[in-house]
């Protein structure tokens, strides 16, 4: 028996490199601002490289905008707004979002390839989740258009006009089309600012819409850098803001619009508690805290980025962990093997690598993977610090990288105290067999989301969006359209 | 034989279920019409309405963990002892300025109010939750949970219905709250107090000020231990002012302009306004019989 003994030490886990092929997929060299419902050349004349963080390399140049463009935009949106999509038919309306849903179904494969060339996910992940789910939002919100009567009893639901929305660089197209199809199934239009670093999905996107024969207007995007976001939110012709990003540019932008009557939500920052107890499929577990941490690099807003685990299994699960840690396979985004991509930018990853400095300096206990590490790009090992304060800076602030912070407790209030005392409240996970500390958990975890037993999982029908400085209003869902409705 | 002297009622403020005097030993003399003083009111400092949110936060576990049954319990045994205390509400009234008409129309209106959203409190939950049919084989559902404590800036003209018609779907949905009272017409709000501490309402969970918004507006807005702040003055400076001063917690700044003596308020939109979405998610164990047509 002794003989057959698999000897794990001295495997060898490589795998073959399975590399999806770029070679089907169309991009310019250039995108202008899509205004309109034609792609425009910005009026600075000037554009921006977008690289590859995967390779550093410069993939197409994008336009950047300034307040001309924007003001542009705006004023197409206002006039489709007035002339066209808020007096057409709701159920002509969904027709065409059901369409763009459809169209994006087609070219899922381009879009999957340009979204990891550009952000560094894996490959794996936006073919399986960021572009099936933006097709699914589309499809989702299509259906409300011409019911949404039926959900908001005795209340006279209409739409608010143009509504100004600006989106972040981790779910390029997925954030989009969060953004874009209620706004359009309540029946306004918009102005989008994706990240400008990850713009190339949402020109591939204005293309699409092209191709829907949406009436010019309904759908601006203009790209560019922060400042043209603040354009866009201080400008007189919008409505409505639509923001997810950092809890300080929200806070700005409340600012900003606090004199007017803009509407706004904000889906912000957060800082998850992730929580295992004795009883938790011990195995289950880890593969959730996994899945929650370094899924997109850390780069998710309810990214689980604090861990705790009880202090009677605190051992064992801490080796399972680490052990699980070791297979992840790091590097080329566009290999289907890739657990952990690129991250996102130069400045990120120095944001990141700041962070680890800093748990080393305090004094934590680091754990990084073993694993090979490419040459080029923008990469960071899979890391866990354990011996973590609550004071620490690590268990605070969102890094949105593969950093873990774990801590430890022994009773169920004393996590409850633990988990809740953050600024933040967007999602949190518990794990455990039993049922009643389940409900227990969730029902006094403050946080928009909680996921009992599973951690990351979205779908168009299920509300988003957090508690306290999280932010406010929600995404996805019946809740979700309150958002672009007004009422009597 | 002398005619016998009235008892003067002293107006104090309410925090906690209790009923102390401003720490600041301040008081402002409000008038009515006819220029006679209603009295020497509490003046509350920053400091009252601090404490009224430690009261306010230390009740919320309490009050949010309740049944709904119980709330609307004792939402309706409030409506009851307002009943009871009926003249002496009208009295105030009519000293702050309403006819014996307005004055019984508004204690009415306040008491079915009352009513009202005590009718609501095991009910909202039921309009605005859901379970959500995700496309995985997970449980889904989302369903309110109240937003926190609730700093209520009640309506200036109104004296007594302008506090009830906030505070009732504020506490049905289970937030705590600290509410500044109307400045010129304070006296029903503080034996409003007197009816909450008959009501089985715990301490804490309601909690009054008296005083001038132009000293207490600021610090409502920029209080880190407020969660949302319910405003319906429509004066759009200070709606400003509280809106600037509450970005720093990202409190949810609410403003209503409802005519309180239609029934537009009455509806379950403001409790939801002061409610947060939580989404469960489970996953549910795919066995081979679930397939079974049996």
């Amino acid at each position: 028996m002794s003989k057959n003994k698999i000897e794990t030490e001295k495997m060898n886990w490589e795998y073959a490199a399975a590399p999806e092929s770029a070679s089907h997929i169309q991009l310019k060299e250039k995108y202008d601002h899509f205004i309109n419902g034609k792609f425009e050349k910005p009026s600075s004349g000037k554009y921006f490289d977008s690289i590859n963080p995967a390779t550093a390399k410069k993939i197409a140049a994008v336009a950047e905008g300034n307040s001309k463009d924007v003001d542009k935009a705006v004023k197409a949106a206002r006039k489709a707004y007035d002339n066209v999509w808020s007096a057409m038919p709701a159920s002509e309306r969904a027709k065409y979002l059901f369409r763009i849903a459809r169209l994006i179904q087609e070219k899922a494969r381009e879009f999957a390839v340009i979204e990891s060339l550009d952000g560094g996910k894996p490959i794996r992940e936006s073919r399986d989740i960021d572009i099936p789910l933006a097709a699914a939002h589309f499809f989702y919100y299509a259906g409300w258009a011409d019911k949404l009567d039926y959900a908001f009893p005795n209340r006279k639901p209409k739409s608010i006009g143009v509504a100004g929305q600006i989106i972040p660089w981790n779910f390029p197209l997925l954030m989009a089309a969060w953004k874009i199809a209620p706004a359009l199934a309540c029946g306004n239009t918009v102005v989008l600012k994706p990240a400008e670093t990850t713009s190339l999905t949402a020109m591939k996107l204005a293309e699409l819409i092209q191709e829907s024969g949406l009436p010019d207007g309904v759908v601006n995007i203009v790209t560019g850098d922060g400042k043209v976001g603040a354009e866009i939110v201080s400008h007189d012709g919008i409505d409505k803001i639509a923001f997810t990003g950092s809890t300080d540019v929200g806070k700005l932008i409340q600012k900003t619009i606090a004199k007017t009557d803009k509407k706004v939500t904000l889906e912000l920052g957060g800082k998850a508690a992730n929580i295992v107890f004795e009883d938790a499929p011990l195995d289950q577990a880890v593969e959730g805290i996994v899945n929650g941490i370094y899924f997109n690099q850390g780069h998710v807003c309810c990214a689980g980025s604090r861990l705790f685990v009880q202090e009677s299994i605190k051992d064992i699960f801490i080796k399972k962990l680490q052990d699980r840690i070791e297979t992840l396979i790091v590097g080329d985004p566009m290999d289907k093997n890739t657990d952990v991509g690129a991250i996102n930018s130069k400045s990120q990853w120095e944001t990141i690598q700041g962070y680890i400095e800093l748990g080393k300096k305090e004094g934590l206990e680091i754990f990084q993977s073993s694993c090979k590490m490419p040459k080029d790009g923008y990469f960071i090992k899979p890391t866990l610090f354990t011996k973590v304060a609550q004071s620490s800076r690590l268990a605070k602030e969102e890094i949105f990288g593969p950093v873990l912070a774990v801590q430890t407790f022994r009773t169920v209030d004393e996590v409850i105290e633990k988990a809740n005392n953050t600024p933040y409240g967007l999602s949190a996970g518990v794990w455990t067999d039993k049922g009643s500390k389940i409900f227990n958990l969730t029902s006094r975890l403050r946080a928009g989301i909680v996921w009992a037993n599973t951690y990351n999982q979205f779908d168009p029908t299920s509300p988003f969006g957090g508690y306290k400085e999280s932010g406010f209003g929600r995404e996805g869902g019946l809740h979700g359209l309150s958002a672009y409705l007004k009422f009597d | 034989m002398s005619e016998r002297i009235n008892i003067l009622k002293t107006y104090k403020i309410y925090i906690g279920g209790s009923f102390p005097r401003t720490e600041s030993g301040r008081f402002y003399n409000p008038m009515n019409a006819k220029k006679e003083s209603l009295g020497n009111i509490c003046l509350s400092s920053r400091k009252d309405f601090r404490n009224a949110v430690v009261a306010a936060r230390k009740a919320f576990g309490d009050w949010s963990d309740r049944t709904a049954f119980n709330r609307s319990q004792i939402l309706y045994r409030m409506a009851e002892v307002l009943e009871g205390r009926r003249d002496q509400f009208i009295t105030e009234l009519m000293q702050q300025d309403s006819s014996r008409k307005d004055a019984e129309k508004e204690v009415n209106l306040s008491i079915d109010r009352l009513v009202y959203f005590a009718g609501w409190c095991d009910k909202y939950q039921q309009i605005f939750s859901s379970v959500n049919p995700v496309a995985s084989s997970h449980f889904n559902f989302s369903a309110l949970e109240p937003t926190g404590v609730v700093a209520i800036v009640a309506n200036k003209d109104s004296s007594l219905l302008g506090l009830v018609s906030y505070m009732a779907p504020i506490i049905a949905g289970g937030n705590s709250c600290v509410i500044l009272a109307s400045e010129n017409k304070p006296l029903c709000s503080i034996s409003f107090a007197e009816v909450l501490n008959a009501s089985d309402l715990p301490g804490g969970v309601v909690n009054i000020l008296t005083g001038k918004k132009s000293e207490l507006l600021s610090q409502i807005g920029s209080h880190m231990d407020v969660n949302a702040v319910c405003y319906t003055d429509g004066i759009k400076d200070e709606l400003i002012q509280l809106k600037e001063a509450s970005i720093e917690n990202l409190k949810r700044v609410k403003s209503y302009t409802y005519d309180l003596t239609t029934a537009e308020v009455e509806n379950p939109y403001i409790i939801n306004d002061f409610q947060e979405v939580k989404t469960t998610w489970h996953p549910i164990e795919v066995i081979g019989a679930a397939k079974a047509s049996y």
